[in-house]
């Protein structure tokens, strides 16, 4: 008999989510999908809004990522009161900014690798839900998760320092930013917050380069599953700088196929309208972004740490770029289409977001007074920079009385949405195709495949509720066989 | 030379001058009544009820009454801070007050009383009010979604000519700020900002200034509303 699987709710990611797996009478997998359920608002709720409110307000989008967001409208809101893009901020602005969102991508790339990840690689995907999760570690790895803590800890410091708090700060505000980093703000930082040695920065780089290679070690034992796993081929796309570094605050948008041919071109930021379009689909509240150059059909592309490590030329801090190096050539130079890699990239990312939190700390501009930078007045602004899971736009409009008309969101975790369908199929495919029986074991596969995304389900529908994933078994008939929920 | 009343607040004893108000008497001898229509300078009309106090049993608003000689005054008691809180509810659940992107979270008064009395979860329904924002004015944004109706801007902003900009206009729920459209226009940086300065929520928002103040140095980040006997300004 024909069957549905569902998987409600994918669990260890941020939001809330569904698999549904169709098979026919003889167990082949038919069709596969990942439904996002939440519903969307923030876009059309922020109309009329006064459009300075926009930092504080969108950033509501979530609470994992919140500086993304707020550091994507005020780039945005940089435009429109004529500040400009990139460096047009003053540099303690901009400065204070990038610290902001290094400390953020530092504390979110941290809190999936130990929390949401790692039971995953310590146990094995197989292993008793009971142990495999975050209190599992913190039972058998204690070490391990005492340094997850602390390292997400810093970064969260690191936001409470420039937004003026942990989550949902007020820091960055259309032009520049409302402070600087005091002297003492600074030492802490540097020498060890609260006097603890154990959160000073070169702890933070240091375990950075820990974690790296706990999951080298892992790679090595697994290649078969790091290597294979939802593996498929795909575009690329992410901000760089103009000569092709690494930027995760600002840049030009490349794009790269499978096997490394430019299909963007470093354009401006501002023209983004003009490359990217996104496709609504009846099942699932998120939409689905292509480049208009090669279609919806084959233009759809992943963001991320995967595709930020296939779209640079180079790292412009030394020990990342030392893996950076490593990661490109494991793949002879062609960009890494292995979705399991996305896992490394994320640590050589942590790694360099600590390496220029560094950077930054011991740069004297932060401790400047000079904030805040006003131009001529636009009618429209965007806003590009890379979150923790890629590529977030924000684009706004703004009438003659200063109240926002338009808001178009494109959140990171959306222009992943096709890549992660590809995930999930190619695990359904793989790994449930021809099976009369469907395993526990099974359906944290399909988790694991997605997982690998650190998607963030909520963000990328502007929605509300809570974050349960399910997965479904259904018939040929359509009716319910099994489903999962957790 | 001033006449000497004497009072009692919560069963302490002390001096005043007369012709205070029994809010006044209070401050002067450092003892803390909520206030939140009341603004220093600006003639007290007794609207928002926050400062009411028993006088000789009979509950008065402490902002309008005068003391007189042997007033007995309860003011920090259970059931007069119980009614202070439901006052406050009261204004959260008939206006749209959303404190987490609005620029005068950290220097609200009501958001301030509202830590102040520990308002945790709504006990009444939200009215879901409908009410407009008027972007209009070229300084200005009035939010009438967050408007508590206490009269400061139509009692203290003025155009020089002694017109006032600000005025209430319809009744009971219905009942809005207003801002005259031709004075708006004629409106100073100076007046615009204490127009934002006198308003104790944030009904009346000056343009392109937004979230200047960092959180921790708001006004109510580091002393809550009501240390050392602070009145609302």
């Amino acid at each position: 008999m024909a069957k549905k699987i569902v998987i409600e709710p994918v669990t260890r990611v941020e939001g809330h989510g569904k698999v549904t797996i169709r098979m026919d009478d003889d167990n082949r997998i038919t069709q596969s999908r990942l439904h996002i359920v939440e519903f969307r608002g923030f876009e059309r709720f922020v109309q009329g809004r006064p459009y300075w409110e926009a930092p504080v307000l969108v950033q509501r989008l979530c609470g994992i990522c919140p500086v993304s967001h707020h550091l994507a409208a005020a780039k945005a809101l940089d435009v429109i009161v004529g500040a400009g893009t990139g460096n047009g901020l003053t540099p303690t602005g901009e400065k204070m900014r990038r610290l902001m969102h290094y400390g953020q991508i530092f504390q979110s790339h941290v809190l999936h690798f130990f929390h949401l990840v790692s039971p995953d690689l310590l146990f094995g995907i197989d292993a008793d839900p009971a142990i495999r999760n975050v209190i599992g570690v913190a039972l058998k790895h204690k070490d391990l998760a005492v340094q997850g803590v602390l390292m997400r800890k810093y970064g969260q410091e690191i936001i409470e320092a420039t937004a003026g708090k942990k989550i949902h700060g007020t820091g960055a505000i259309p032009g520049g930013i409302n402070k600087n980093l005091s002297i003492e703000e600074r030492d802490a930082f540097i020498k060890g917050i609260d006097g603890n040695p154990q959160l000073s920065i070169a702890q933070m780089i240091d375990w950075s380069e820990a974690a790296l290679a706990l999951f080298k070690d892992y790679h090595a034992k697994h290649k078969d599953l790091i290597d294979s796993y939802a593996a498929f081929d795909s575009n690329h796309v992410s901000l760089v700088t103009p000569d092709g570094a690494l930027d995760l605050y600002h840049g030009v948008l490349r794009g790269v196929d499978a096997h490394g041919k430019k299909i963007l071109n470093d354009v401006d930021t501002q023209d983004y309208l003009d490359h990217v379009a996104e496709e609504v689909r009846s099942w699932s509240y998120m939409k689905f972004p292509y480049l208009t150059s090669l279609g919806p059909k084959k233009g759809w592309y992943r963001v991320g740490p995967l595709a930020r490590l296939n779209t640079c030329d180079y790292i412009a801090t030394p020990r990342a770029q030392k893996h950076f190096e490593e990661f490109r050539a494991y793949t002879g130079g062609k960009p890494n289409n292995m979705t399991m890699h996305y896992h490394w990239a994320r640590l050589i990312e942590t790694l360099h977001a600590a390496e220029m939190m560094e950077l930054l700390l011991n740069d004297p501009d932060l401790q400047k007074d000079d904030l805040v930078v006003t131009g001529t007045r636009q009618q429209q602004g965007v806003g590009l920079l890379e979150a923790p899971r890629g590529t977030l736009f924000h684009h706004y409009a703004v009438n003659e009385n200063d109240q926002i008309t338009m808001c178009n969101l494109i959140v990171s975790t959306t222009n992943n949405n096709q890549p992660m369908n590809e995930a999930v199929n190619w695990v359904a495919l793989n790994t449930i195709d021809g099976k009369a029986e469907v395993t526990e074991a099974m359906l944290n596969g399909v988790e694991v495949a997605i997982r690998a995304y650190d998607p963030c389900l909520s963000c990328a529908t502007h929605a509300m509720g809570n974050m349960p994933l399910e997965i479904t078994l259904v018939d040929s008939r359509g009716d319910v066989i099994d489903s999962k929920r957790k | 030379m001033s006449e000497t009343v004497r009072i009692s607040i919560d069963a302490k004893e002390y001096a005043t001058e007369k012709g205070r108000t029994i809010l006044e008497a209070a401050r002067d001898n450092g003892v803390y009544i909520p206030t939140l229509c009341y603004f220093d300078g600006i003639a007290p009309t007794g609207t928002c009820r926050v400062c009411t106090v028993n006088v000789n049993g009979r509950p008065m608003a402490a902002c309008t009454t005068p003391v007189a000689e042997g007033m007995t005054i309860e003011n920090d008691t259970p059931e007069l801070n119980e009614m202070r809180k439901t006052i406050i509810e009261l204004l959260f659940v008939e206006g749209n007050h959303f404190c987490p992107s609005c620029e005068k979270s950290g220097t609200c008064d009501l958001q301030a009383l509202a830590y102040r009395f520990k308002l945790m979860a709504p006990r009444f329904e939200y009215e879901f009010s409908q009410r407009d924002l008027d972007a209009t004015p070229p300084k200005l944004i009035i939010e009438r979604n967050r408007c508590i109706l206490c009269k400061r801007c139509v009692k203290a902003i003025f155009a020089d000519d002694g017109k006032a900009l600000f005025a209430v206009s319809n009744r009971g729920n219905r009942a809005m700020i207003n801002i005259d459209d031709k004075l708006a226009k004629t409106m100073s940086d100076e007046l615009a900002e204490k127009a934002m300065n006198i308003c104790p929520v944030g009904a009346i928002i000056k343009k392109g200034k937004g979230f200047s103040t960092p959180i921790g140095k708001r006004k109510y980040d580091t002393k809550p509303i009501g240390i050392e006997n602070q009145v609302s300004s």
